[in-house]
């Protein structure tokens, strides 16, 4: 009879980690790194390796032993997006591994960069070191925490408050809106009804004084399906859509309701989603939303 | 130079999970098959390649000689790398002239351990590994550096997958589905699979390559070369060792038929046409390639064996083996093969 595989955990491990050495070179950037310094090494051709090299990874020759202040920033030329970081990945939160080429340095230094998300990453992104706290500084690449995005851009928060008027032909459009109407004005001049009503005809200019009380049924000219949440529209997505109410010679933008969002067309029939009487004031909220009326559609 | 060559082959159907076979357990029917494919029972020398990180413990290639019966004493040798590059030392020991054989086998389980991050031990101990930055990590960071074209790296994986299933040594993956990204810009199905497995070669040189078998397929070139291993001091979108090793080798002096190349992650083949130079028609990986099985550090000698069982079966005169170490190909071993 078969029998279940015979399975040991087994764990390799040098308790305490390994001690290295790191000779006068590496040991000179750890050093540096744990004052909080980013430094190279010059090559006897006047490059400056970061991190520095013993030896000149071109020639093979050993480096000098100048060693340059660089960065701190630097230029990312390449990236690789981590979504789910793994357990000793330096940060625990989706992040970006780089080449960084730091300031002053004529190679590039391997680390991770904080940019929140991947849309935030491109070559030539511009980025800075974020160290420990000194006094958690050992003297290890990781204490660079990870690089950041330079900033380059900021919030301002603008927020004033007002006490606005519709203005008297809005004000009176609105009152008929209460009243369940939707008020138009007709130039006489031009043979033109304009909802929602207007005194003064902006094709012509001048005034309008012929009102008219337009029903509440029209035809979908065009429309836009909006996928940002909007406190107005019942969910995401939703659709705003251009309607020209019957009689009506320019369209009224509204929602449209009860109707899947890929349903909604051009030509479509629709009818005013009113909210019951009683809740009514002098306010476009009075009308929910345009619905389909199930009308064939109309030629536009 | 003496003239060496491959004059057998044999390698495990990989498996995608532990069988629950140890070392010895899992190399010995590969040996057993390249003596029986060789004729040749003992070897003037011996040389293996495997990593103890994969197995967690410390020489444990010592315990893969019991497959091989080491009484009376043998001539042996051992790579921590690639068993690629055991044939390299084994056709370096050919060329000393006083022996005329070398067994030469590598294997790999990486089912025990997390391979991904086994990977980043073999990283510079100072400013690489303590990031812990893993395989697939490094990996992407390359593919982004060459800028692949997504449908190009699909493509492979797809054509590597279909040879692969039509292989009975490689594993069953399927067409590639619809994925996210492991590590952006790479997605699973790019990176090779983890795998079990093992392989064997036996080389032989001059007359009695000839004696062994009606088609050698001799090693007309063979050169590895390396570069630096810290990522930011090279330019990874080009592969300059492996171009380096394939001009020293050779490739470009004649038609190469097939070429199997060591691409553990599907845009390292493209890095890695480029670099040999192999002409359009050039048949890359129709063993599936380790985008189909990759038994580590048996996945570049098998590559080896693989071209040279083309020219041994009659069906190629000229191929190419390649084979690399290292983190983005870091380092890397061409060998052209002819009839």
């Amino acid at each position: 009879m078969p029998s279940e595989p015979l399975i040991a955990e087994h764990v390799l491990e040098f308790p305490g980690g390994y001690t290295r050495t790191t000779g006068p070179v590496i040991g000179r950037f750890l050093t540096e790194l744990r004052d909080g310094r980013i430094v190279g090494v010059r090559t006897a051709d006047d490059r400056v390796l970061v991190p520095p090299l013993e030896y000149d990874p071109a020639t093979g020759e050993a480096v000098t032993g100048t060693f340059v202040e660089v960065g701190p920033a630097g230029t990312v030329l390449g990236w690789a997006w981590v979504e789910t970081p793994r357990k000793g990945h330096p940060l625990d939160r989706p992040f970006a591994w780089a080449l960084v080429k730091l300031d002053g340095a004529d190679t590039s230094l391997v680390h991770a960069v904080d940019a929140g998300d991947v849309k935030a990453m491109r070559p030539g992104l511009r980025v800075r070191p974020r160290f420990r706290p000194e006094a958690d500084r050992v003297g290890h690449i990781t204490d660079i925490s990870c690089f950041v995005p330079e900033v380059t851009t900021m919030v301002s928060h603008v927020r004033t408050e007002y006490r606005v008027q519709p203005g008297r032909s809005l004000a009176r459009f609105l009152e008929s809106v209460r009243e369940g109407v939707f008020l138009a004005g007709r130039c006489t001049h031009c043979d033109k009804v304009y909802v929602p009503y207007r005194t003064t005809c902006p094709q012509c200019g001048s005034s309008i004084s012929e009102e008219v009380e337009l029903p509440d049924t029209g035809t979908v000219t065009t429309f836009a399906i909006n996928n940002l949440p909007d406190p107005r529209a019942p969910e995401v997505p939703f659709v705003s859509a251009y309607i020209l109410l019957d009689g009506a010679d320019v369209p009224m933008i509204a929602l449209m309701g009860d109707v899947p969002a890929h349903e909604v067309r051009q030509g479509m029939r629709v009818k005013a989603v009113w909210v019951p009487p009683e809740e009514r004031t002098r306010s476009m909220t009075n009308i929910r939303w345009f619905a389909p009326t199930g009308e064939p559609d109309a030629e536009l | 130079m003496r003239e060496v060559a491959v004059v057998a082959f044999a390698q495990t159907k990989h498996t995608d999970h532990d069988e629950g076979l140890i070392e010895p357990e899992l190399i010995s029917p590969v040996i057993q098959e390249v003596k029986r494919l060789s004729g040749l029972t003992r070897f003037g020398f011996t040389c293996s390649g495997s990593c103890d990180y994969l197995a967690g413990a410390p020489f444990s290639f010592v315990s893969a000689l019991d497959a091989i019966g080491a009484w009376p004493p043998i001539s042996e040798s051992h790579v921590e790398m690639d068993a690629a590059w055991a044939l390299y030392e084994a056709w370096v020991r050919l060329q000393h002239g006083d022996v005329d054989s070398a067994l030469v086998y590598g294997y790999g389980k990486s089912s025990q351990g997390d391979l991904r991050e086994i990977m980043t031990l073999q990283l510079d101990p100072y400013y690489l590994a303590p990031l812990g930055l893993d395989q697939v990590s490094f990996a992407a960071l390359q593919a982004g550096a060459l800028g692949a074209d997504p449908a190009a790296l699909r493509e492979i994986v797809r054509r590597s997958r279909a040879d692969g299933r039509a292989n009975p040594y490689a594993l069953d993956l399927p067409e590639p589905g619809e994925e996210g990204y492991e590590v952006e810009p790479l997605r699973p199905s790019d990176a090779a699979p983890i795998t079990d497995g093992a392989a064997a070669v036996v080389l032989a040189a001059g007359d009695l390559a000839r004696e062994l078998v009606e088609r050698p397929a001799w090693i007309t070139g063979i050169a590895h070369r390396i570069e630096p291993h810290y990522l930011g001091m090279r330019d990874l979108a080009r592969s300059a060792s492996a171009a380096d090793a394939a001009r020293a080798a050779g490739v470009g002096k004649g038609p190469v038929e097939v070429a199997e190349l060591h691409a553990q992650f599907s845009h390292e083949e493209l890095i890695l046409r480029e670099a040999l130079g192999l002409p359009p028609d050039t048949v890359v990986n129709p063993s599936g390639g380790p985008l189909a099985a990759n038994p580590v550090m048996a996945t570049g000698l098998i590559r080896i064996g693989e071209a040279a069982r083309r020219i041994i079966d009659g069906g190629a005169s000229r191929t190419v083996g390649h084979a690399s170490s290292g983190p983005c190909l870091q380092q890397n071993l061409v060998t052209v093969l002819e009839a």
